[in-house]
């Protein structure tokens, strides 16, 4: 039925849309027949041709209507309609640009921001990691903590007896050098187990890969297989690098073949350069931990759901080789509980802080479309207000209400459009940009992927048909409730009325939100700016790293203390260094640290229970202070002879004096215990300082002398005065001429820290910008107000200057509302903007909502938004001419 | 759309449907059609014949073409299409109901 019906309508339709002129000719010659056949009969009936012409037109009620209500029946009249809409709304925008730019430009803004932000959100937590069946493929965490880390024999454990995977693959993450014959550069690599990319399910995109069956023990599978990028950039898109041989750490391994393009490892904020098996560990990290049970070095496990295991049967299935693993070695796996996280942000470890942190970004972007609706509505209908006289006599002429509001709705349906395309554009180009961004130095293979996809451009348009359809309905009430009449007899400023309107609940909402943005970006700005202040326990300034991992480089035993000497003692005859230091891992560098159990000297059963205290614990050599600019308070650094023959000693900080010995007088020379049994000295006490990350609460931390605690992974600090730049040369120079095989990684202290800082710096970043866009939001709400109110109130204000106003009450006539609204928004914004703040305290370092200079800075800059969006319109009030402004009423 | 206040609501269609089944009709003969069979008591405006004429045709229920007229002039005739077959079923049922419902209802007598 329905398609027969259509069968007959179609052909109509098409006709009457594409050959116009001929049906309008049909539709004339068909009446113009029925006219001459009426006049025939009036003239049959005696009437003259004139008379009965006029006669014949008027039994039709008008030729005109009917054609008009002939054609509405070819249902041509909505798209024509909506074409004249569309046009008539374009006049109008045209006549008043600056509106139609304040608008489109306010919209581009606040959706932009939206898709920016929901372009992250779809990056890094909707969008599943790119391998087949993404959505059954879990890892293992732990169940007490954010954290995913196996030792070897615990994962063979979890991969052979578990029922509940298809298959559990693991990956590390480590450094190695590769030589392709020429110069060995150093790259950041995923050591894999043999079954990797089966249990992912990937195919080779050139080559093959390596598989369980090639893992047989310690070193016995020399396989690499090439990330596709580093392919291209290295390998210069060469396929006959397939069986070649390079040298990896010095040592031989065969090239199999190629990722594929669209295969970035299963971390999200990483591309691994190769991919190298587990099980040569030894060979690739220079030490041997396969066999440790104790030793949880691997980075993830993780496999895909078998069809059918819920999550929670394969955490049940876990738990249960957990309880095993706890009976079977109570000394090394106290403690198995596991849980199941998504692997592409490191479970939860960075997923629920990057969650977090998005989601609480995605409201705040959302806050500013709303607070853009608002502001884009009270305008709209300030508009509205203006026009009322012209819709009064549209409506009065016999349009209809409907008709008009179509109008408004293609108005603003034209404006969300221009303003959406605008917005987008510019956050596919931001979010391009941040995809192929390097935010980390020392990290080159550190991206955020999060290029624009289907998903962003569909919430895009649904983001502007919501909003568009927001701030139309604004004004709708009042066109509904229009009364011609009315307007037409007493002008458009005969309904000023003195109760709160909608329009000034929608600025003071607006104004408060803009208010809490302004507030929330303030108190991170500031918590950034504190923490770059803040004391690190070091001096980064004017120090530079050399990071250099001897064993890549074939030392071993002896050679790396000797080589290490060697080095220190070359950098120090640079012109112009001062002091050179070297330490395992450096502080706050790329979020790593090691740390140690000990316990108290009258301790003597040495369980974890037990301990005093878990300190973070750095390798250092004699000198390390000096050169990194960390304060001894009390006691000794290490000199070349404290080593392997003299006792046991180490430099403590002052939080760990404070917690084990009281204090750092009663801390020198006293003892404290390893948890092998070991006595260790204190020789020194140095100044707090921050370890792990920006954000932590005072740590206890302890330094060995690097000769009784070897370490062949080591950053030497070199401070000197020189530019970087050509310090950096002289320390590779330097290093080239002691041993021309060995990489190194030279980067300013400062520079090393961004991996520390990026969180807050991001935050910031985030946050200033929305907070910014907060603040123009606000101005222009306040403008349009203060602008509206103003030239609604022309000629009353005119009228009471001429009777001798004073120019102080013409403002407070013309400006008082929106000064008040301003005010009790921005309070409100204010109160709940540090509400809101206790939120961002977890994210970002030192930020501290009840800061008086915060507080202060956001009323000044909520007052300074004030007069600067009302300094216009009060302009124009003042210089009011009442002589031509009543001329012209 | 102005409706001749003398008929009732949807009846047009109705009358229009009926006329057509009989034989294809140009506009002016509907029009005298309609006096002539209801003895001038149905009295349909000229002016708003033509829009319900379109009206039918654009549901798909009549269907026009140009032929010549009985004075050998060029006019639009309208024909019933299958689809307006049905549809004259279902509005003259609809019509009978109706009918029938106001006939009870007028013939009541009072108690």
């Amino acid at each position: 039925m329905r398609i027969e019906h259509w069968l007959y309508k179609l052909p109509l339709r098409l006709r009457s849309l594409f050959q116009r002129k001929r049906v309008e000719q049909d539709l004339d010659e068909e009446l113009q027949y029925h006219l001459e056949r009426k006049i025939e009969e009036y003239v049959a009936q005696g009437l003259t041709a004139k008379q009965a012409r006029r006669d014949a037109i008027r039994a039709m009620d008008g030729l005109t209507l009917r054609k008009e209500e002939c054609r509405e029946t070819w249902g041509l009249s909505a798209i024509e309609n909506t074409i004249q809409d569309i046009r008539y709304s374009l006049r109008l925008l045209a006549k008043s640009p600056g509106f139609a730019a304040t608008a489109v430009l306010t919209l581009a803004m606040a959706i932009g921001a939206n898709a920016v932000v929901f372009g992250l959100l779809n990056g890094l937590i909707l969008r599943p990691l790119n391998v087949p069946q993404a959505e059954s493929l879990y890892g293992i965490q732990h169940g007490n903590e954010a954290s995913s880390y196996q030792s070897y024999p615990d994962y063979l454990d979890l991969r052979d007896r578990n029922r509940s995977f298809d298959g559990l693959a693991a990956y590390s993450i480590t450094q190695v050098a590769l030589d392709t014959g020429d110069n060995p550069s150093s790259s950041w690599v995923d050591t894999v187990s043999g079954n990797y990319f089966d249990v992912l399910g990937i195919h080779p995109y050139l080559g093959h890969f390596f598989h369980g069956s090639d893992e047989h023990g310690p070193n016995s599978a020399p396989y690499v297989v090439l990330g596709y990028a580093y392919w291209h950039n290295h390998f210069a898109d060469d396929r006959g690098v397939v069986g070649r041989v390079v040298r990896i750490n010095k040592r031989p391994f065969t090239i199999l073949g190629v990722a594929p393009p669209e295969f970035h490892g299963t971390l999200l904020l990483g591309i691994p350069d190769l991919y190298l098996p587990l099980v040569d560990q030894e060979q690739l990290e220079g030490q041997n931990n396969l066999t440790d049970r104790g030793n949880r070095w691997v980075f993830m496990a993780m496999g895909h759901l078998k069809a059918g295991v819920t999550p929670a049967q394969a955490i049940a299935d876990l738990n249960s080789i957990g309880s095993y693993l706890e009976k079977t070695y109570p000394k090394d796996d106290a403690q198995r509980s596991f849980t199941l996280a998504r692997p592409g942000l490191y479970g939860d470890y960075l997923g629920r802080p990057v969650r977090a942190f998005l989601t609480a970004l995605m409201l705040l972007a959302g806050l500013i479309l709303l607070a853009a609706c608002a502001n884009l509505g009270s305008l709209f209908a300030a508009r509205a207000a203006d026009r009322s006289r012209e819709i009064a006599l549209r409506l009065a002429l016999g349009a209809s209400r409907n008709r008009i509001l179509r109008g408004l709705f293609t108005e603003a349906a034209l404006i969300s459009l221009g303003g959406g395309a605008i917005g987008l554009l510019g956050s596919v180009v931001l979010l391009r940009a941040l995809s192929v961004w390097q935010p980390i130095s020392g990290f080159p293979q550190f991206h955020v992927p999060v290029e624009p996809d289907a998903n962003v451009y569909a919430a895009a348009l649904l983001l502007v048909l919501v909003s568009g359809i927001l701030f139309a309905l604004v004004p709708t009430r009042q066109v509904l409730r229009t009364n011609p009449y009315q307007v037409v007899k007493s002008g458009p400023a005969g309904a000023v009325g003195r109760r709160i309107s909608v329009r000034d609940l929608l600025l003071a909402v607006q104004i408060a939100i803009c208010a809490v943005l302004v507030t929330s970006s303030m108190v991170a700005v500031r918590g950034m700016e504190r923490s770059l202040r803040s004391d690190f326990g070091f001096q980064p300034k004017n120090a530079m790293l050399m990071g250099t991992v001897l064993d890549m480089a074939g030392y071993h035993g002896e050679a790396v203390p000797a080589m290490q000497k060697q080095m220190i003692d070359a950098m120090k005859k640079i012109p112009g260094v001062t002091h050179v230091g070297l330490v395992d891992w450096e502080p706050l560098g790329n979020g790593s640290w090691h740390g140690s159990t000990v316990f108290t000297d009258e301790t003597t059963d040495l369980r974890p229970s037990n301990a005093a205290a878990e300190p973070v614990l750095y390798v250092v050599s004699p000198e390390y202070f000096h050169a990194a600019g960390t304060a001894l308070l009390a006691g000794r650094d290490f000199t070349w002879h404290d080593d392997k023959n003299a006792p046991r000693v180490a430099v403590i900080s002052k939080e760990f004096a404070y917690r084990i010995f009281g204090s750092v007088a009663d801390a020198m020379g006293r003892h404290y215990k390893m948890m092998d049994g070991a006595r260790i000295q204190v020789v020194g006490v140095v100044e707090e300082g921050k370890y792990k990350n920006l954000a932590e609460d005072p740590q206890p931390a302890m330094f060995f002398p690097i000769l009784q605690s070897p370490s062949s992974t080591t950053s030497l600090v070199v401070r000197s005065n020189r530019d970087p730049g050509q310090l950096a040369a002289a320390m590779r120079t330097t290093l080239r001429s002691l041993d021309a095989g060995l990489p190194c990684e030279i980067e300013t202290w400062s520079a090393a820290l961004d991996l520390a800082l990026f969180p807050s710096r991001v935050a910031t970043m985030s946050l200033g910008v929305l907070g910014a866009m907060g603040a123009i939001l606000a101005g222009t709400g306040i403008f349009g107000m203060a602008a509206y109110a103003v030239s609604r109130r022309l000629r009353e204000l005119g009228i009471r200057m001429a009777l001798g106003a004073q120019r102080r009450e013409v403002l407070r006539a013309g400006l008082g509302r929106a000064l008040k609204l301003l005010a009790l928004g921005s309070t409100a914004g204010l109160i709940l903007g540090i509400l809101a703040s206790r939120v961002l305290a977890s994210i970002v370092y030192q930020a501290n909502p009840r800061d008086p200079l915060v507080l202060t800075g956001v009323v000044l800059a909520m007052l300074l938004l004030g007069l600067l969006a009302t300094w216009i319109p009060a302009q124009r009030a003042l210089s009011l001419d009442p002589v031509t402004l009543l001329r012209e009423e | 759309m102005s409706r001749p206040t003398d008929l009732v609501q949807g009846t047009l269609d109705l009358l229009l449907l009926k006329i057509l089944a009989l034989e294809p009709l140009n506009g002016w003969a509907i029009s005298q059609r309609l006096k002539q069979v209801s003895g001038d008591v149905l009295q349909v405006s000229d002016g708003s014949l033509y829009p319900a004429l379109h009206k039918l045709e654009q549901e798909g229920w009549i269907t026009a073409e140009w032929k010549a007229s009985e004075n050998n002039r060029r006019a639009k005739f309208y024909s019933l299409t299958r689809l307006g077959r049905g549809q004259l079923q279902a509005e003259a049922a609809n019509w009978a109901r109706l009918s029938d419902a106001i006939t009870q209802v007028v013939r009541l007598e009072e108690a």
